[in-house]
């Protein structure tokens, strides 16, 4: 019986998305020991210069030199941590587990810090650093192209009270670290978004990127505020009260329960407390990050 | 013929692909080009620099949508979410006719990011024409879908890849994106005349073509768009623009992109052919 157009489509999908040999061919056998030549013969032709494997072959490379490229050129910085044998080794794992399931090759790199908490085997004996590196390049691709909705207008603030919740501009992104991955990062030269850049063409080779060198990184603890300006990313070092103010904010508290959400552990004197805040709110008003929780929440 | 019901009874000349690395040159040198096409999936985001660009391109350019993932012939329904962000980016641009790829590459919501052939079977086209008819429907602007480049062919196909494409528009009512690039590529992978698939599409129905390059390897050719047009690939245009009339010419280059200069004076070579189809039209579109 002719198989169904589902029935082909997975068969062929499950071969074209099965990983690579070392050599970036493709295997002999897939993960269940069937045969890929078996396969490949019954659902494609040879012709005169290729067998069935050998086409098929062609799209199983496709497939993850496309994946491969995309996913180097969004965590140069995690690369940099790991060195090319462990970053390749945690990127091999890491797409076999988490095939795309966006249209878009932007969100590849989405589960991957909940992933590499789970196989810390991959990022040892650098997880730390290689987790906050991780998590600020996800960050950057985040604030890239997300959402910039209307700031909330200083007229508005005439009508706050303790009760009103606010919100924190989409493309402003909260990170608690214990590196200062932030001036490694600038240094890597990161100037773009996710490479998301989707494309029609096929890749004649993989690309090998150069593994940038990692200097100077300290361990301390780390506020970020990752946000856009003027369509660049910016990385903004903010104290732990803002940390947690905005995180706050962010997670749907109305403004007292922010603010003292922001002091608790704070070492900050109490009458310094007002002035912080005055200060606090007035730059945050001026860089547009606030904005009516009914917008934040669109 | 060249403005029909496929491409929003336009008349639309050369165009060329918007690429990152072009961004500042056609930002600050305000190029005369006729028209951009946009990899629809480039922007189909929530804000930041695509958009800004996108907002700035098209208020000096007209530009026309490309999609690769919305992957018609996959056996799975359409993805709701790409479909609603797809249609926004429509309202943003105006663009007269969209087009994507007679192709499938998600399987149970897996995405390869790559453009797979279709086995040509009834089943499949029927399928595949349902699935362009919905998403004309959504969008509410004319669909073309493009052949593909391909490397491979299945024993269950029934018929040739040109009377499956002919199948699934005529099922569909929609418009074509010929690729003769992809036309070329194929016929020497699959050992077919070239010129017999250009002469069998049905003329009326080219909403738009593409032209590129590609690269010849030991056993197959590869559609790696790092190339200017070969002259096998300018022959079948010549032929297809025998056919359509002076069609909107779309020339790609995605890989080793070179000045924005020389890929437009690229382009530009397809008015050679467009002239002889129709002298005054194209020579109004070049002053203009």
């Amino acid at each position: 019986m002719r198989p169904s157009l589902a029935e082909l489509q997975r068969h062929v999908a499950a071969a074209v998305m099965q990983p690579l040999t070392q050599r970036e061919t493709m295997r002999q056998r897939n993960a269940s020991g069937i045969s890929n030549a078996e396969t490949a013969a019954q659902w494609i032709k040879p012709n005169d210069r290729l067998s069935s494997f050998e086409r098929l072959e062609i799209y199983n490379r496709q497939y993850w030199f496309r994946v491969f490229a995309s996913f180097e050129e969004d965590f140069p910085g995690l690369q940099a941590v790991l060195g090319r044998r462990r970053f390749q080794a945690l990127m091999r794992a890491y797409l076999e587990a988490n095939p795309s399931t966006s249209f878009s090759l932007r969100n590849l790199g989405r589960n991957l810090e909940a992933w590499t908490r789970t196989n810390l085997q991959f990022v040892e004996p650098y997880a730390a650093l290689a987790l906050d590196m991780l998590r600020l390049e996800w960050a950057h691709i985040e604030s890239f192209d997300m959402a910039a909705v209307p700031s909330l207008q200083p007229e508005a603030l005439g009508e706050v009270d303790e009760a009103t919740r606010i919100g924190l501009q989409p493309h402003v992104m909260l990170l608690a670290l214990q590196h200062d991955v932030d001036n490694a990062l600038i240094a890597l030269q990161r100037d773009a978004g996710s490479s998301n850049s989707s494309v029609n063409n096929a890749a004649s080779a993989r690309v090998v990127r150069r593994v940038r060198s990692l200097s100077g990184v300290q361990q301390q603890e780390l506020f970020l505020a990752v946000h856009r300006w003027q369509d660049t990313v910016y990385y903004k070092r903010i104290t732990r009260e803002d940390f947690q103010l905005l995180r706050a904010i962010r997670g749907g508290s109305t403004l007292m329960e922010s603010i003292e959400a922001a002091f608790a552990g704070s070492t900050l004197q109490d009458e310094a407390r007002a002035a912080y805040l005055q200060s606090a709110f007035q730059h945050w008003m001026a860089m547009g990050w606030l904005c009516p929780a009914q917008e934040a929440a669109c | 013929m060249p403005a029909n019901r496929f491409n929003g009874y336009t008349e639309y000349g050369v165009g060329i692909g918007l690429r990152i690395p072009h961004y500042r040159h056609i930002l600050q040198e305000k190029p005369v080009v006729d028209w951009f096409e946009i990899i629809s999936e480039n922007y189909m985001v929530d804000g930041g620099r695509p958009l800004t660009v996108l907002d700035q391109i098209l208020e000096q350019y007209r530009v026309v949508q490309h999609g690769v993932s919305m992957y018609f012939g996959s056996a799975e329904p359409l993805n709701r979410e790409h479909l609603k962000r797809l249609k926004q980016l429509v309202r943003r641009t105006g663009t007269p006719w969209l087009s994507d790829h007679l192709c499938w590459g998600s399987v149970d919501g897996r995405y390869t990011h790559d453009l797979l052939p279709m086995p040509y079977t009834f089943e499949a086209a029927q399928w595949t024409a349902e699935k362009i008819r919905q998403v004309q429907d959504f969008v509410e602007v004319p669909v073309a879908v493009e052949n593909v480049s391909s490397y491979a062919e299945y024993h269950v196909s029934e018929m040739t890849e040109w009377e499956f494409l002919n199948e699934v528009v005529e099922r569909a009512d929609c418009g074509i994106l010929l690729d003769v690039n992809n036309i070329y590529v194929s016929s020497q992978n699959h050992s077919f005349d070239a010129r017999t698939y250009v002469d069998a599409v049905p003329a009326e129905r080219v909403a738009q073509i593409h032209i590129a390059g590609h690269s010849k390897f030991e056993k197959y050719i590869l559609d790696t768009h790092d190339h200017p047009v070969l002259d096998p690939v300018w022959a079948l245009y010549a032929r297809a623009i025998e056919r359509c009339g002076p069609t909107a010419t779309l020339l790609e280059w995605d890989d080793n992109i070179p000045t924005f200069d020389e890929v437009h004076a690229e382009a530009l070579k397809a008015n050679r052919y467009l002239l002889q189809a129709a002298p005054e039209q194209v020579e109004l579109e070049a002053v203009r």
